[in-house]
């Protein structure tokens, strides 16, 4: 990422700006559209209440913590946000905001995470944590900005609750994929990365 | 389902508890309204009475149909009696934490039980 530059290659006669990148560029991409895949994917599922979302997309992120650590998975993370909000079309609307929030929130709950001794914590303890500082931020932004009274704080359990269970889900689930490419297999799920 | 359970790790189970006391804390910390203090007593949008609900008594209201007879009983109240055709705050029973409210609409008498610091909902914030 750091040798990227930009240059404009006169040869060509189209005038083309070349943007010189590195194979990590491309893994971050790649893994930034499976993780906005699954977000549309979630996005078409109804839920009983909004706000509530199973949040599928963080199983990658979690695949890519545990595999290229800690930076690639903020930059797959933060652009999946940035994107699914251009293609939901609430870029700068407050869900762009509750979703950063959270986002931004869990990464740093993921950097302190993933300094837990692994022989006894796996991807299943970050997911919960995660998942719970996702709430956090979101809820910090909701009493900040959006609805600054207490009346939410009824939803709070709900939330939480939630944050439990698909954390546990999406955490078990990205277990499963690490732990099954033990060995010289590459391939998460038919998706060569 | 077993393959799965394979890969969590003994710490995990540990989050995993340590979330539900999370989730259980959060729960009794926001929906339990906490114990109530005294009731107020409105009728036909006035107050009516503020009462401890330290002693056992009966109160008579008047409302704009008759009398709604409000009994407080070890910490809890409820409506013995209104005039109302349909009885539905006398059927909501006994109310006990703060926050509970029983509307008697004919007859305009409500009783709300206060705790010592009041919450705020949508309706009265």
């Amino acid at each position: 990422m750091e040798e990227r530059g930009v240059s404009n290659s006169i040869s060509d006669s189209r005038s083309a700006i070349l943007l010189h990148t590195t194979a990590e560029d491309h893994r971050i991409a790649r893994m930034a559209a499976v993780a906005l895949g699954l977000a549309i994917i979630e996005g078409a599922i109804p839920s009983p209440l909004p706000g509530v979302k199973p949040g599928l997309a963080n199983i990658v992120t979690l695949i890519v913590l545990s595999r290229y650590g800690w930076r690639v998975a903020a930059w797959v993370s933060l652009l999946r946000v940035l994107a699914g909000s251009l293609l939901f079309g609430n870029f700068l609307a407050p869900g762009f905001f509750l979703s950063l929030s959270g986002t931004l929130l869990s990464l740093f709950a993921l950097g302190m995470a993933m300094h837990l001794p692994g022989r006894w914590f796996g991807p299943v303890s970050q997911s919960i944590i995660a998942a719970f500082a996702h709430i956090a931020g979101q809820m910090i932004v909701v009493y900040l900005w959006l609805i600054p009274q207490a009346g939410i704080a009824y939803l709070i359990p709900v939330f939480a609750a939630a944050a439990l269970v698909f954390g546990t889900v999406n955490g078990a689930i990205a277990a499963s994929f690490l732990g099954n490419e033990t060995g010289a297999c590459n391939d998460v799920a038919g998706l060569k990365v | 389902m077993k393959a799965v359970i394979r890969h969590i790790k003994p710490g995990d189970w540990l989050t995993m508890c340590i979330g539900c006391i999370v989730v259980v804390t959060l729960a009794l910390e926001f929906w339990n309204g906490g114990l109530a203090d005294s009731v107020v007593i409105k009728s036909r949008g006035k107050l009516f009475r503020e009462v401890s609900l330290s002693h056992n008594q009966r109160i008579e209201v008047p409302g704009s149909m008759g009398i709604s007879l409000v009994a407080i009983e070890n910490r809890r109240v409820r409506i013995a009696s209104d005039p109302g055709p349909r009885q539905y705050c006398v059927r909501q029973g006994w109310l006990k934490q703060a926050g509970e409210i029983a509307l008697c609409l004919p007859n305009q008498v409500s009783v709300e039980l206060v705790g010592s610091h009041r919450r705020y909902d949508s309706l009265s914030y």
